[in-house]
């Protein structure tokens, strides 16, 4: 079959692969700058198509508990929101965590904190990767840095997520998800059949309890305190596995660079032009993109960065990620940081300024 | 005292635990109405032949656990969260028979919202609904359905609309909306009342499957650990102070019609 190839907002194309994947279920609750992803699967009517339900929800809280209940029933469900939205549903990250079920979570990032601004951001780092909600436990958070990604990253998030039984998070931000690009659209996935759900998800999955089985129960509760250790050094074990697989990133001109750039989304994009602009200079700079921001690429940082003799994490933010950079290269090699908040996007010109000073 | 022996055989056999019901220890306390409405929900899904077609929610509070104790497939919400969790388990697979099992703080007050809305889309679920107007599990603090100069340990001087506001009457409230088919207060403690309470169920499991909306039943309950009386003199306070305040009976019954 041809390829299918079209001009999209990051948005509307979360929803497409969502439908082409295979998705059984998708809950949300309107919020700026991603409302288009509901309001996509609502014109394209896909229960008419595949059977997929769309359902607008009361409340973030409830729809990341519809999730929470889909994703029981070994269904594969996703929600989308931005910033404030994701606040409301830690409690469901959590949870889904703790009773280890699958779900994709798509969070299009806007300025914070509070009510915060519209406008693209990615202050929201630390919440996704590092906790964000009571207890231990890590999400799988893909960065995706074009519109192209979007699509690719619907089917790898819920590939990982059942993977794992994990909840997976899309970390985007207003700009990926707003703008215009071309993409090619994944091919189309079936639904899986009932049958194919009890043979992937039957040990664990609510499925109606048949004479074959015992019952099936999803809970995160466990009141004996050495049962519930037990537990979480099994959810640790885990997250290693995940941290020695599926890590994955982008290298960019680092094999004959002196300074390193790390980025991720839509400051990446900036950083490629400020990479071209250094290098118009006779700054030999390079770009690591981490796709994946759990896990996080430390040892390709810690290779890579370790020859550096300086490494600018761009963020837009106050300055998140570039603890995680300043950890996997051990502080052996000077890391600052360069950001934009509340909304402001940098400009390469401006990201070229602060690396100039970081040049010696 | 005369010595004799009864031989078990299936005619003389006049009562047996529900096949449903699991052989764990059940924690709640003597004289609550859990273990009773436990035992009503396990023998109308074996009777309904739907043990392998339902799926449950249980709630954070006493029945927390409940899913130890009926052999069906479950999931435990987060607190409040159960209509929620309930409207995508039975949106995503219709054939089934959904239900929540929920307390009343758990369903009035940190899950009014959830409740609110489920009810409200109509929701092809099941919701039983214990009100023994206290919260159990966290040790006998005030509930939204507590009534007005009832002590609790967050109104030690009695609840007041000043300070509290007034009990909430959450099935009648639900029962004004356009997406609830049903809605009934019960009770279990006379043998009449079980069999009533049994009918209920029955009929709000049956509406889930019809697809006729959402079903509440409200059983009116006791919980004379945190009311702080025995099993009996909660029974006669039950009598005598919330079924003024909660009536027994249907507010509701579309289905009826």
């Amino acid at each position: 079959m041809a390829e299918e190839v079209k001009l999209m907002k990051g948005n509307e194309v979360i929803a497409e692969a969502a439908i082409r994947c295979g998705c059984d279920g998708y809950f949300g609750y309107p919020i700026t700058p991603q409302s288009e992803v509901m309001e996509t699967l609502m014109y394209r009517k896909p229960w008419e198509e595949t059977g997929m339900v769309v359902l607008q929800a009361e409340s973030e809280c409830a729809s990341i508990n519809m999730v929470y209940g889909g994703a029981s029933t070994g269904k594969k469900v996703m929600t989308s929101s931005s910033s404030p939205g994701i606040s409301l549903m830690s409690e469901g990250l959590s949870y889904l965590a703790g009773a280890e079920l699958p779900a994709l979570i798509v969070n299009v990032q806007r300025g914070g904190p509070g009510l915060g601004t519209i406008q693209p951001s990615q202050s929201d780092y630390n919440q996704a990767c590092h906790g964000g909600a009571h207890g231990d436990f890590n999400l799988i958070v893909l960065a995706p840095a074009s519109v192209q990604e979007m699509n690719d990253f619907v089917d790898l998030g819920f590939e990982l997520a059942f993977k794992y039984r994990n909840p997976a998070m899309i970390l985007a931000d207003g700009a990926i998800g707003q703008m215009m690009e071309k993409v090619v659209l994944s091919p189309i996935k079936p639904r899986r059949t009932e049958q194919e759900i009890i043979e992937q998800c039957g040990d664990w999955a609510l499925t109606g309890k048949s004479a074959d089985r015992n019952r099936n129960i999803v809970t995160s509760l466990e009141l004996d305190s050495a049962k519930q250790e037990i537990f979480n050094r099994k959810l640790q074990a885990k997250y290693q596995t995940i941290r020695e697989n599926e890590v994955r990133y982008e290298a960019l001109n680092c094999d004959d660079a002196e300074y390193l750039m790390v980025a991720y989304g839509s400051s990446a994009r900036i950083c490629e032009k400020t990479m071209e602009l250094a290098r118009e200079k006779g700054i030999k700079v390079g770009l690591l993109r981490p796709i994946t921001l759990f896990p996080f690429p430390t040892k390709q940082i810690k290779e890579i960065g370790g020859r550096m003799k300086g490494i600018l994490s761009v963020e837009l933010n106050a300055g998140q990620m570039v603890n995680d950079v300043r950890l996997a290269v051990e502080c052996k090699v000077p890391v600052e940081h360069f950001g934009r908040m509340g909304g402001i996007i940098h400009s390469p010109e401006e990201v070229l300024e602060a690396l100039t000073k970081i040049v010696r | 005292m005369a010595n004799f022996e009864v031989e078990k055989t299936p005619e003389n056999l006049v009562y047996a635990k529900p096949r449903l019901i699991t052989d764990n220890t059940m924690h709640y306390c003597p004289g609550c109405s859990h273990g009773v409405v436990h035992k009503l929900v396990a023998e109308v899904i074996d009777e309904m032949g739907f043990q392998d077609k339902t799926v449950a929610v249980s709630p954070v509070g006493c029945s927390v656990l409940a899913y130890n104790y009926i052999d069906i497939d479950w999931v435990e919400a987060a607190h409040g969260r159960a209509c929620a969790v309930a409207t995508a388990v039975k949106r995503l697979n219709p054939e089934k028979l959904v239900f929540t099992y929920q307390g009343d703080g758990d369903l009035v007050a940190i899950g009014a919202g959830e409740t609110f809305h489920a009810a409200n889309r109509g929701e092809n679920i099941a919701i039983i609904f214990i009100n023994n107007a206290i919260y159990g599990m966290t040790g006998g603090q005030m509930a939204p359905t507590t009534i007005l100069g009832m002590k609790t340990e967050t109104c030690p001087y009695g609840r007041t609309p000043e300070q509290h506001g007034w009990p909430v009457k959450i099935s009648k409230i639900l029962s004004e909306l356009n997406g609830v088919c049903y809605a009934t207060r019960q009770t279990v403690y006379t043998p009449a009342a079980v069999r009533k309470a049994k009918k209920a169920i029955r009929k709000a499991f049956e509406n889930s499957l019809n697809k006729k909306g959402t079903s509440i039943v409200e059983i009116v309950a006791t919980c004379n650990s945190n009311w702080k009386m025995t099993p009996e003199d909660a029974n006669t306070w039950m009598e005598a102070n919330l079924f003024p305040e909660y009536p027994l009976g249907d507010i509701k019954d579309e289905a009826a019609k």
